[in-house]
């Protein structure tokens, strides 16, 4: 199949075609069908339609490799782009290839990527897609863990790395405009000498990029006190699907009308591509403190997360690892962690100093009344950096059981932890799974990672019946499909699990204010019936970590 | 086709949803406290009420579920008990939480605990149709499908009716205290670590620290070379209009304000100074309390013809708050 229909079967599912694709006579008479809507007006298309299927992503390789098949259709749009763009709008083979996939899953290929320097050359690509009626996505670093940067439908990637400017920095306002292709440690390294940081610390912020937090509305241990990336993000240059070029959210203090800024952030470039952003500056913390408590019982380390918070204490940073997790990890980066330990917990307090010592010895209290081996308080600034190296590191780390591995997203009421992670064990068991638990239990986001070596027969198939068994298992708990990797293409056919038809159709109903045509990242988040069938293979990459 | 939050929809918002029912023009009143906001609703606007209860409160989770009518008074003193609180600060009692979350309310501890529109986690709205719509998660951390939410606050009811809200609340402040004084509020914003609030009205200022007693003395104690006094409470605020400024754009204000406080000196109930010149501007923020209306703010062409395009998919008929202008 032309990789053209995928983008036209949504389309056509979506009620309407776009102004510059011609609806083919039986989509002409479907749209104008009385009995697909319950008023004349095309908008109120009340009921929602799920479109039929798209093929698998491994079907939709045509010969061309990432082109439409329309080879005409391709040299126009790569000559306009070139026209803009000159070198920096690419079609070799090699650097398509380089495109093809994100931190998650084995994708397709874009027909062309773009290297844009300007906001101005990012609003003029997407004009140019939309003149050859052509998808287009965004691409900070590649290490979205949900698929959000495939390219799906031969598009043309907007790779964001050479919009990588710290425009301005704003003390007095506590801001920073940045160019979405800044990578997010780089920015807080920039801003240590004013004593201020970017909050959202995902554990790849060594490698990914602000712009990539923006869309993905990204967390990171550190959110438990400060909130994830939408709480840091003030204003949004966008260049909107529609190729115009607008301001969302403000300096000031309650910028006038709906928060767009608030629902573009997380919409994984559905909505258009940030071009600029004004991110908040969080005043560094005058005093640290960072404890390591180890159990030899799980489900005493997850009442002791419940109990740090039920003291009414919010740590910065509240993180469980598991037995094998501390073993591996410990292998790999020699920072003391006990072997023996059934899971520690990392806790990081941070603030004034009268506070910092108060919750040191609630969390003392805390772990000694459920049954704590130790509680180790790092004794300096190396120390500290040491055991936080451990718990960044640990997805790399796996790579010491298993070749590869496939990271899970979940949140679950805190309360529900330790019955959910059983879950979770039993869950890989029966499917002959390794489970390894690194996660934010101070906010009930787990981390499951399944371990796996894909060279053995089948194991894709136990790996995403693991996976979706836990998702499920997960929302039985009250939980959510995810808490900061955002839905992509991994979750988007899970979406009904926690949302009804209708809820669903109301997302689809903003997304389409945004891009009637169905431009802007594609087959993204909302579902639409498709699947993917390689959505979960995972090599791993150092520095490709949650 | 039902997800397991849809599930649990409570009967209170079911029989809100059929009160607000599939046609008519419909308005929802809170506690009529900012009903001036966007201008009243046109004439022969139903009123409905949404749903009052605090309905779960866990605690250890940091959650509370409840509807939206429930007033903040009665949230504040559910929450109480458990040491916890919302920030939401209203300037009279009677707000609403689904009126301060329509309003975009933030109170004055904005600086410490950000928008009113980040501690919404999950809301159920009914919507133009009469149905009940439900986005956001229950959990205190959630990016499953778009945040609808942060859209509703602030939209002034036009584009739903906010039923129920599950909202984080955070722990109590151990210690809290108010301190004033004349000095520089800029100066002052400079040298305290994450104060909670920074009011000031061109002569005075006002700060609010919290947290544990050792930090609020420490801090404290930091202001009181710049000639800070502890006082009982934060001054009256204004609630008839409120400018939005950036933040440093403040400081343009002091030449208007220095005329104004030198004629007039006198004090509120509590016996702090009282703003004098019809404001109160909260420092680090940039918004501005007025004691008169101020015009409403404006957007881009693009941005209002996205508002537009959003109004109309999500309430054809217009008949959500008509008259009210969210921009």
């Amino acid at each position: 199949m032309p990789l053209i229909d995928a983008r036209r079967r949504r389309q056509r599912g979506r009620g309407r075609g776009g102004p510059s694709t011609k609806p083919t006579k039986a989509e002409d008479e479907r749209l104008h069908d009385p009995g697909h809507s319950r008023s004349p007006d095309p908008l109120r298309y009340r009921h929602y339609v799920a479109p039929e299927p798209v093929a698998p992503l491994t079907s939709q390789s045509s010969p061309a490799g990432g082109t439409t098949g329309d080879l005409a259709a391709d040299a126009a749009l790569l000559a306009d782009l070139r026209a803009l763009l000159g070198d920096r709008a690419r079609d070799n083979d090699f650097e398509r290839g380089l495109y093809r996939r994100d931190g998650s899953i084995e994708g397709s290929s874009p027909a062309v990527v773009c290297l844009p320097t300007t906001g101005d050359e990012v609003a003029g690509i997407v004009r140019i897609c939309r003149r050859h009626s052509r998808p287009f996505l965004a691409r900070g670093s590649g290490t979205g863990l949900a698929g959000g940067a495939v390219p799906i439908g031969a598009p043309v990637v907007i790779a964001t790395a050479k919009l990588d400017r710290i425009v301005e920095v704003d003390i007095d306002n506590r801001i920073a405009w940045v160019e979405p292709g800044v990578l997010n440690l780089d920015l807080s390294r920039a801003l240590a000498p004013s004593g201020f940081h970017f909050a959202p610390d995902p554990s790849s912020q060594q490698v990914c990029s602000i712009g990539g937090n923006i869309a993905n509305n990204s967390g990171g241990p550190h959110c438990l006190a400060y909130g994830v990336t939408t709480a840091h993000i003030a204003a949004l240059e966008v260049v909107l699907p529609s190729g115009e070029t607008t301001m969302f959210g403000g300096v000031d203090a309650e910028p006038a009308g709906y928060d767009l800024r608030g629902l573009f952030v997380g919409s994984e470039g559905t909505m258009g591509i940030a071009t600029k952003a004004a991110v908040r500056l969080t005043p560094n913390a005058p005093a640290v403190r960072t404890l390591l408590l180890d159990f030899d019982d799980v489900s005493e380390g997850a009442a002791a997360v419940s109990a740090i918070i039920a003291a009414g204490l919010v740590p910065s940073a509240l993180e469980m690892m598991d037995q094998r997790a501390i073993e591996i990890v410990e292998a790999f980066v020699h920072a003391g962690y006990p072997t023996d330990a059934a899971a520690v917990l990392l806790v990081e307090l941070d603030g004034l100093p009268g506070g910092v010592a108060a919750g040191v010895e609630i969390v003392r209290d805390v772990a000694e009344a459920h049954h704590v081996g130790h509680v180790r308080v790092a004794a300096d600034d190396s120390e500290r950096a040491l055991l936080w190296k451990g718990r960044k590191n640990a997805f790399g780390a796996v790579a010491r059981i298993k070749p590869d591995y496939y990271l899970h997203d979940t949140v679950v009421p805190r309360s529900r932890l330790v019955e959910v992670l059983e879950q979770v064990y039993r869950i890989a068991d029966a499917y002959d799974l390794i489970a390894v638990n690194v996660f934010h239990a101070g906010d009930g986001n787990l981390h499951p990672i399944l371990a796996f070596d894909r060279r053995e027969p089948g194991v894709d198939e136990r790996v995403h019946a693991a996976g979706r068994d836990i998702v499920a298992a997960s929302i039985a708990a009250g939980g959510v499909l995810s808490g900061e990797h955002g839905i992509g293409l991994e979750k988007r056919d899970y979406m009904g699990m926690l949302f009804g038809a209708h809820d669903m159709y109301t997302q689809d109903l903003v997304r389409e204010a945004f891009d009637p045509d169905g431009l802007a990242n594609p087959l993204k988040v909302i579902p639409t019936g498709s699947r993917c069938s390689d959505s979960f293979r995972q090599h791993v990459p150092e520095g490709a970590w949650v | 086709m039902s997800g397991s939050l849809a599930a649990a929809i409570a009967p209170a918002v079911t029989e809100f949803a059929r009160e607000v029912g599939t046609s008519g023009p419909v308005t929802v009143v809170g506690g009529r406290t900012h009903w001036h906001i966007g201008g009243p609703p046109a004439a022969d606007t139903r009123e409905v009420r949404a749903p009052s209860g605090v309905w779960e409160h866990e605690p250890s989770e940091m959650t509370v579920r409840c509807g939206a009518g429930t007033t903040v008074a009665e949230l504040a003193e559910h929450l109480a008990p458990g040491r916890q609180m919302v920030p939401f600060d209203p300037t009279d009692e009677g707000a609403t939480v689904g009126g301060v979350l329509a309003c975009g309310l933030s109170g004055h501890r904005r600086l410490r605990y950000g928008h009113v529109r980040d501690l919404v986690l999950q809301t159920r709205h009914v919507d133009s149709d009469g149905k009940v719509v439900t986005a956001g998660g229950p959990t205190v951390k959630n990016v499953s499908g778009y945040d609808l939410p942060r859209l509703l606050v602030g939209s002034l009811g036009t584009l739903g009716l906010l039923a129920e809200v599950i909202l984080r609340t955070l722990p109590k402040p151990a210690a809290s205290q108010w301190l004033a004084g004349d000095a520089d509020p800029f100066a002052a914003h400079d040298l305290l670590y994450r104060p909670s609030s920074i009011l000031w009205n061109g002569s005075s200022t006002w700060v609010l620290l919290e947290g544990d007693p050792a930090d609020v003395a420490a801090e404290s104690a930091k202001l009181a070379p710049l000639g800070f006094e502890e006082t009982d409470g934060p001054p009256s605020i204004p609630n008839e209009g409120r400018q939005s400024m950036r933040p440093s754009d403040l400081r343009t204000l002091v030449d208007t304000a220095a005329d104004i406080s030198a004629s007039d000196g006198h004090r509120a109930a509590n016996g702090a100074p009282r703003s004098d010149g019809g404001w109160i501007a909260e420092v680090g923020i940039g918004l501005v309390h007025r004691r008169g209306p101020v015009p409403v703010g404006s957007t881009s062409s693009t941005n209002a013809a996205l508002m537009t395009e959003l109004k109309r998919r999500l309430d054809p008929s217009n008949r959500l708050n008509p008259g009210r202008r969210a921009w």
